[in-house]
């Protein structure tokens, strides 16, 4: 997936102009966060959820190398395959070789984030195979030429009007506009695709270490169609995404769909172990897991390992109030909203990504309502305590700082400046209460005012009326 | 010698926050009224200057540990630091003994601090007691429930409860009255359309509720909002919740024209 | 070096230590063969079938109860009638030989693309959640639970237990490991993704049927 994050100010700003985006992200609300709220509030044990599916993940990522052993066995004991990629270069290599040796042609695809880390589609259409994406919102970013915006509803930027535009232009079919029919007619039209794919490739929320199964999560069913019909299921997944046991996947299931989407349960859960089985008339007859590193093992033992208990269920883009008003897009990569800040500054690297831990307000919504807990907000804050410690901090910023602190470790003269410089702007605004524009202006008075001060510093008035030291 | 033990009056340091101490002096009269009403000894040290926020959040991390250090010094002798702000309350109270995660000494002074610093209007009733206040404010209010104050420090039903105590004053809440308003300190100004878009779905979520004043508990939330409001000429006036609780609110409210 | 190695070394790396040692490994190993009992979500109600076809209906599922086995298929014929469907099924033949009205057209192999109906044997269905779990082999054939247009699914009354967890017991007793798929199904496909709004039938099932059964 291209990197466009460096773009990450002047998309934004695009964004906030995008008329049908913006109608697309009020949909948001309704959609996502009143429903998560209400199926938390319905569940009682919800909160010690949260805790008991952090403590699993925690006690994971401590023994990752286990974990990822004991799976692999159960896996290989079934009959399927195990590949551990590097970055998403080794990832690509690995998935064309398989494609390669199935003499494949069409390959179907259920939504998976980590094959879009993998550039997967790019790399596939590249050596020419047809590259179908099954669940709905990727079919129809697929049909725009258009990266996923959002990491459970990857087309939720688009309007209906845009999708029956999209549909009408690519299925040479009279233009739908009613919502069932769109529907409709994208199962018809993907169906075909399902029954002549030699290759289909998901992704896998978890990966359960006692049966050497991968578990999807889904809504439509898009995910089972690709993998059962296909001669060949290739699972795209993260090496973090391990759990020990059924008993601990429970945990999550209980979270993940009401923290997404506010179900109870999605649809489908559904656990892949191996490949067909002796005497089974169908599912597919290899299997392939490949487990992509990308800069996780680097985050084990770092600050940032909390990052790694992310189970990929969207609540806090859904619940950032940023992520609200300039959609995933601007992010520039795979991951959009606060997970994205954290994670794309990690995979991607330092350079090109500054803006993304800094266009946060740290209003912490978003760690009130991730289901593993990741302290989002003072992720975001490390990061950018890692670009000031790598000079990355812009100039002026930083000469500002330098000065902030210089005049705030000295009492006195601190509150000298801020005695002249109230009386400053208190007489600019003359009597008006406010000031329209400012000498160097930051930044601020583009959209708004600035409140004028009285002319008097709290501390001065106070030392006059109380003579308080 | 009495056997009746005597609860002192607590000894509160307060802190003036640095936007407070510039753009908002009655804010911090408010809170010395309503701390000595609820029967404190209120000091306000003139030693201090900020909390060390703005280093902490731009990756300074040095810079907040200076300021931190002299926030410690200045304050560490009191019972209580109350300041009216969730935002550098929450700074002192959860991120100070994280910044001496590798200097014990300080550590355990950050800590106890922390231990005893509060936000305003939490403190006036989780430790003090005060579930009414004597004043009078005629018109209909809505509160933002600024995000520090919310989700570090706790701060909800509190002011709420305080201000259905107000003669005259309505309370009408607000959609998504916990959504960030767009400040977010540097924020503001480093990503201002983004953060004028936030500040307008705020507002419009305030201007729905017909009310005639906004309330906030952190200033630079209010300075934030009021300036949007007055660059849109709205009417709409907005003052510091501690303002309006200590019958404060009969000046210009932030932005407004001296009458 | 493979990238195995390269990964596993930087696990090891990156949680400063080398690899577990035995005793270690086995008391982990002990944790999966005992796994943990986390906390669950509380389903008190002492008719666990009544809540099953309440969760299960909440997500726009249908449920109806049958006698027993020998009623599915009128219960199907009349559920075909409805809605118009051709009198002709995928039927996995864990079911059994089941007598079908004269003129149906039973098929026991894998789905194919114009199939509309299929009849499926839940393994298990969970009462907290309302879902049923399918287990796939050569007498449930997987492809009979997402093809089809409209999926048909027996539920024996004695196999509706009460959480997910009561699903791993039953799966560790019966041996051989995990089945190469199971599916916790939980409703019609339905999909958001046109402007957040609920639609049924994206790529599975439309309709979705439960006989619950005794």
């Amino acid at each position: 997936m291209e990197f466009r994050s460096p773009e990450f100010k002047t998309r934004a700003v695009h964004a906030l102009h995008d008329a049908n985006l913006q109608k697309a992200l009020s949909n948001t609300k309704a959609g996502f966060v009143v429903k998560r709220a209400k199926a938390a509030e319905e569940m009682p044990e919800f909160e010690a959820l949260r805790d008991t599916a952090a403590e699993i993940k925690n006690h994971v990522l401590a023994n990752l190398d286990h974990y990822l052993e004991k799976y692999e066995a159960a896996v290989t004991a079934a009959g399927g395959h195990v590949h551990y990629a590097t970055d998403a270069e080794d990832a690509r290599r690995i998935i064309l070789g398989i494609c390669k040796k199935a003499n494949a042609k069409r390959i179907t695809k259920g939504k998976s984030m980590v094959s879009e880390e993998m550039s997967l589609n790019e790399a596939l259409i590249g050596e020419g195979y047809e590259v179908v994406e099954t669940d709905l919102g990727e079919y129809i970013i697929q049909l725009a030429d258009e990266p996923p915006s959002h990491i459970i509803a990857p087309a939720i930027h688009k309007t209906k009007d845009q999708v029956a535009d999209l549909f009408a232009a690519a299925h040479n079919k009279p233009r739908k506009t009613d919502r069932a029919e769109l529907v409709a007619e994208a199962r018809e039209v993907l169906r075909e695709k399902y029954f002549t794919a030699e290759v289909g490739i998901t992704g896998g929320n978890f990966l359960v270490a006692e049966t050497g199964s991968s578990v999807i999560v889904t809504n439509e069913g898009n995910g089972d169609l690709t993998q059962t019909l296909a001669k060949v299921h290739i699972v795209t997944s993260g090496i973090e995404r391990v759990i020990p046991s059924l008993d601990d996947l429970s945990v999550f299931l209980r979270i993940l769909a009401r923290s997404a989407t506010g179900q109870e349960t999605e649809s489908y859960t559904t656990f892949s172990t191996g490949p067909r089985r002796e005497g089974d008339i169908d599912g597919p007859e290899e299997y392939h897991v490949v487990l992509l590193d990308n800069g996780r093992s680097k985050m084990l033992g770092s600050r940032f390992q909390d990052m790694l208990r992310c189970i990929r269920c969207g609540a806090c883009m859904n619940h950032c109030p940023v992520y609200g008003s300039i959609g995933g897009h601007a992010y520039g990569w795979v991951y959009p909203g606060p997970m994205g800040s954290v994670l794309t500054p990690l995979i991607k690297g330092m350079d090109g990504t500054y803006d993304l831990p800094n266009a946060c307000t740290l209003n912490g919504r978003c760690k009130s309502v991730c289901p593993v807990r990741i302290p989002l907000p003072d992720l975001l804050r490390e990061i950018r305590h890692n670009q000031f410690r790598q000079d990355m901090t812009p100039k002026r910023q930083k000469q500002a700082l330098k000065l902030w602190r210089y005049v705030a470790e000295r009492p006195k003269l601190y509150h000298f400046a801020e005695r002249i410089g109230v009386r400053i702007l208190a007489s600019m605004a003359n009597g008006k209460g406010k000031l329209r524009s400012l000498p160097f202006d930051p930044g601020w008075t583009g959209a708004r005012d600035l409140p004028a001060p009285t002319g008097r510093t709290f501390l001065e008035l106070w030392q006059a009326k109380r003579g308080d030291k | 010698m009495s056997d009746t033990p005597i609860k002192p009056r607590p000894r509160v340091g307060l802190f003036a926050t640095c936007v407070m101490n510039a753009f908002r002096p009655s804010i911090g009269f408010a809170s010395a009224k309503l701390l000595e009403d609820a029967g404190c000894h209120v000091s306000v040290p003139a030693a201090q200057t900020c909390c060390g926020q703005p280093g902490l959040n731009s990756g300074d991390e040095d810079s907040a540990r200076a300021l931190a250090k002299q926030v410690i010094e200045a304050f560490e002798e009191f019972d209580y630091v109350v300041g009216p702000s969730g935002s550098c309350m929450a700074t002192i109270r959860h991120d100070y003994p994280n910044l001496f995660a590798d200097m014990a000494d300080w550590r355990k002074r950050a800590e106890a601090l922390a231990a005893k610093s509060y936000e305003l209007l939490s403190f006036l009733t989780d430790v003090m007691g005060v579930t009414e206040v004597d004043a009078e404010y005629k018109g209909t209010i809505t509160y933002h429930d600024s995000c520090s104050g919310l989700r570090s420090m706790g701060v909800k039903g509190q002011p709420r409860q305080l201000l259905g105590s107000v003669k005259g004053l309505t309370i009408k809440e607000m959609e998504d009255t916990d959504v960030c308003c767009g400040f977010g300190g540097t924020f503001c100004v480093k990503y201002p359309e983004i953060s004028e878009k936030m500040a307008d779905d705020k507002l419009a979520n305030a201007a729905a509720t017909g009310a005639d004043t906004l309330l906030g508990g952190d200033l630079g939330c209010l300075l934030h909002l009021a300036g949007r409001l007055r660059r849109k000429g709205s009417p709409v006036k907005v003052y510091h919740t501690a303002e309006v609780l200590a019958g404060l609110a009969d000046g210009p409210s932030l932005g407004e024209e001296n009458r | 070096m493979s990238s195995r190695d390269t990964i596993f070394k930087a696990i090891r790396q990156g949680l400063g230590r080398g690899p577990l040692d035995d005793a270690a490994r086995k008391q982990l190993d002990a944790r999966i063969a005992n796994p943990p009992q986390h906390i669950r979500a509380t389903v008190d109600d002492a008719d666990l079938v009544a809540r099953f076809a309440q969760r299960f209906e909440s997500r726009s599922g249908t449920t109806e109860r049958i006698a027993s086995l020998a009623d599915v298929p009128a219960a199907v014929a009349a559920l075909a009638e409805s809605y118009a469907i051709a009198p002709s099924a995928v039927v996995g033949t864990a079911l059994g030989e089941l007598a079908w009205p004269e003129g149906w057209q039973i098929d026991h192999g894998a789905a194919t693309i114009d199939v509309m109906l299929g009849v499926s044997l839940a393994w298990r269905g969970i009462a907290e959640t309302g879902s049923i779990l399918m287990l796939s082999g050569p007498d449930r054939p997987i492809t009979h639970n997402f093809v089809p247009e409209t999926h048909v699914v027996v539920l024996p009354v004695e196999h509706i237990v009460r959480h997910y967890e009561d699903c791993w017991v039953a799966l560790r007793e019966r041996g051989q490991g995990a089945p190469r798929a199971m599916n916790f199904i939980s409703g019609p496909s339905r999909t958001g993704d046109v402007e957040q709004t609920i639609e049924l039938g994206a790529h599975g099932p439309r309709r979705m049927h439960v006989l619950i059964l005794g």
